[in-house]
């Protein structure tokens, strides 16, 4: 298999290296992921469908995309503006903020999540304050929100920083001798050649919200129908004993995060074609 | 340009898609071609945003930066120290937050270690071989990125739990999977699954294989190969690596708390214990075992800066750049 299938190298270990991997792949990953789909064919599709379309799943869902969405929306605005400070501009601080971008990816989401009810709670930093204009942040949907935003934030800015600092002065200093206004040329020349990353960062970040349980949980309320994740269903389901109903919407959401990894997969394809289009 | 950037991205399916927009958006051909020293120069108006502009979009950034990341990690501190510093260290005493840092500690070197293990593995076979199939392969060990924590906790619950498809005759046998450190450990190897392997793969294959033929040919052994020539060249990346998956199989917290049954002082790791003694209101406990937690963060972002600087000067010369791809 080595010599037939690997010819272009003459190192041993292709036979045993990718055996293994293969094997431990299937046992880790492939296995586990085949039995949740197979689990859902023990059940008939009117009984899938009525599961997935009671009351309560779908508001589940509603709340989990919804709020994903919205969610990353804001992350593709601040971002765009954050990416654009720190790559364009000098100030003081700058590499410091930086590196606090990536503070929402190394962050364990339980701590995460406690720190943020705690600043959002009624008597918290933000929380009090805000309380006093009349706005409930904490145990409600815009606290899911704000969580949502928290753990998308860094996907947009390392997704477009390293396009941004690659991008050719020149098409901007071109822009510019033809007559472009900056404003014009910000708009029509450099954000379209960001395209392709802004749309990936907003594609990853709202398939990270989707899923996210612990920086979400704690704020979330967890009230059924109004504040309740889709994710926090699954365990609760789980907790029932009611096996089918946590795999039916599993699967549902795992399809999801599928399109989405091939949606990014093909913008990363249009990204490669369009530019030697420039 | 492209190693470096590459490896800029943890925790996250970003990670995989972070390099590929990199690698695509940025050849280093094109850059060179630039000839940025026949640029005329342009008013600076025309090349910068005007001043208010400027300092609005600076402004912006910082303030959405300290209160949506700074704020939250100031907090987990405040809250540990509020009732003074004895009271932190008490709590971090107690026999149940004592069996917290063990069992994670013990999790995090069962998962590293296989992950390690499998991780050089995968990217030997997919870095210096070519076959079909590869760039699916990829996408397979880099499914749990885009796997919810919850899920990945769950397809063990359906493997071992009571009502799974080997729960009555793991029972039967008295084995323990669910509830118990192999289940936590498996949740914490299914999330942790990529690191490893997705640091190696493109710096290996930038590397090319022309050192290890010579070494073949010279007479060395595979193993005396990869153990004299490859590792020598990959321990960067390999322990940026081994960094990025530890951090996220101490701080997994979804997949582990599907699995782990919360059985006090026995079943529960940090981050789960932190949820538990949050619920129960005992704050100062709570943000105690959090803090442990997030200067695990923190020393984990200043060493990955320090090896993504190491990686940056280890980087292969230019002209041996275009070889490997």
């Amino acid at each position: 298999m080595s010599t037939a299938v690997a010819r272009q190298s003459s190192l041993p270990g292709f036979g045993l290296t990718m055996g293994l991997t293969l094997t431990w792949l299937s046992v880790i990953i492939l296995i586990p992921l085949a039995g949740l789909f197979l689990k859902t064919f023990e059940l008939s599709p009117v009984q899938f469908w009525e599961i997935l379309t009671s009351r309560r799943t779908l508001n589940a869902l509603r709340i989990s995309f919804g709020l994903s969405f919205a969610a990353a929306c804001v992350n593709l605005v601040m971002g765009t503006i954050i990416v654009w400070a720190l790559v364009r501009y000098r100030f003081p601080g700058r590499r410091l903020f930086d590196a606090i971008v990536d503070i929402p990816f190394a962050l364990p989401t339980a701590v995460a999540g406690v720190a943020l009810t705690q600043l959002f709670a009624q008597k918290g930093w933000l929380g009090a304050p805000l309380a006093e204009l009349g706005i409930k942040v904490a145990f409600t949907p815009i606290g899911i929100f704000l969580a949502m935003v928290f753990i998308g934030i860094p996907f947009v800015v390392r997704t477009v920083q390293p396009v941004l600092i690659d991008l050719d002065p020149e098409i901007e200093e071109a822009a510019a001798s033809l007559g472009a206004s900056r404003w014009h040329t910000v708009f029509r020349v450099i954000l379209p050649s960001l395209m392709p990353a802004l749309l990936t960062g907003f594609a990853l970040a709202f398939a990270r919200a989707v899923g996210e349980y612990g920086s979400v949980i704690f704020i979330a309320g967890n009230l059924p129908n109004v504040s309740e994740i889709a994710p926090l269903l699954i365990v609760i389901r789980l907790s029932e004993f009611r096996y089918a109903d946590a795999t039916a919407i599993a699967v549902v959401m795992l399809l999801a995060s599928f399109v989405i990894i091939f949606a990014v997969n093909r913008l990363q394809r249009w990204a490669q074609t369009r530019i030697p289009a420039h | 340009m492209s190693m470096q950037s590459s490896l800029v991205t943890p925790a996250t399916p970003l990670q995989a898609y972070a390099s590929t927009a990199d690698l695509a958006i940025s050849p280093a051909s094109r850059r060179e071609e630039s000839t940025r020293a026949r640029a005329v120069s342009f008013p600076r108006d025309q090349r910068t945003e005007p001043a208010p502009v400027r300092f609005i979009i600076i402004a912006l950034a910082i303030t959405f930066l300290t209160v949506f990341v700074v704020l939250p990690l100031v907090v987990v501190f405040a809250s540990a120290f509020s009732k003074g510093i004895s009271a932190y260290f008490a709590a971090l005493a107690e026999p149940e937050a004592l069996s917290a840092i063990r069992l994670t500690l013990l999790v995090a070197a069962i998962s590293v270690s296989l992950n390690l293990v499998f991780g050089v593995m995968a990217a030997w076979a997919i870095a210096k071989f070519e076959f079909p199939g590869k760039t699916f392969l990829i996408t397979l060990i880099d499914l749990p990125f885009s796997v919810s924590p919850v899920i990945s906790g769950l397809v063990f619950v359906l493997l071992f739990g009571a009502q799974g498809y080997w729960g009555t005759w793991l029972q039967a046998h008295n084995i323990h999977v669910l509830f118990a450190v192999p289940g936590i450990a498996l949740a914490t190897i299914f999330v942790t699954f990529p690191f490893v392997a997705r640091s190696l793969i493109p710096l290996m294959q930038e590397q090319g294989t022309q050192e290890e033929e010579a070494a073949i040919s010279l007479g060395a052994s595979g193993l005396q190969t990869f153990f004299r020539v490859t590792l020598p060249n990959i321990k960067w990346g390999l322990l940026y690596g081994v960094l990025l998956c530890n951090a996220r199989a101490m701080g997994e917290f979804g997949a582990v708390s599907v699995v782990s049954g919360h059985i006090r002082g026995e079943t529960n790791t940090m981050p789960l214990l932190v949820e538990i003694l949050y619920n129960e209101y005992q704050f100062v406990a709570s943000f105690a075992i959090a803090s442990l937690l997030a200067m695990l963060a923190l020393i984990t972002l200043v060493v990955k800066t320090i090896l993504e600087r190491r990686l940056d000067e280890g980087q292969t010369p230019p002209d041996l750049e275009g070889l490997s791809r």
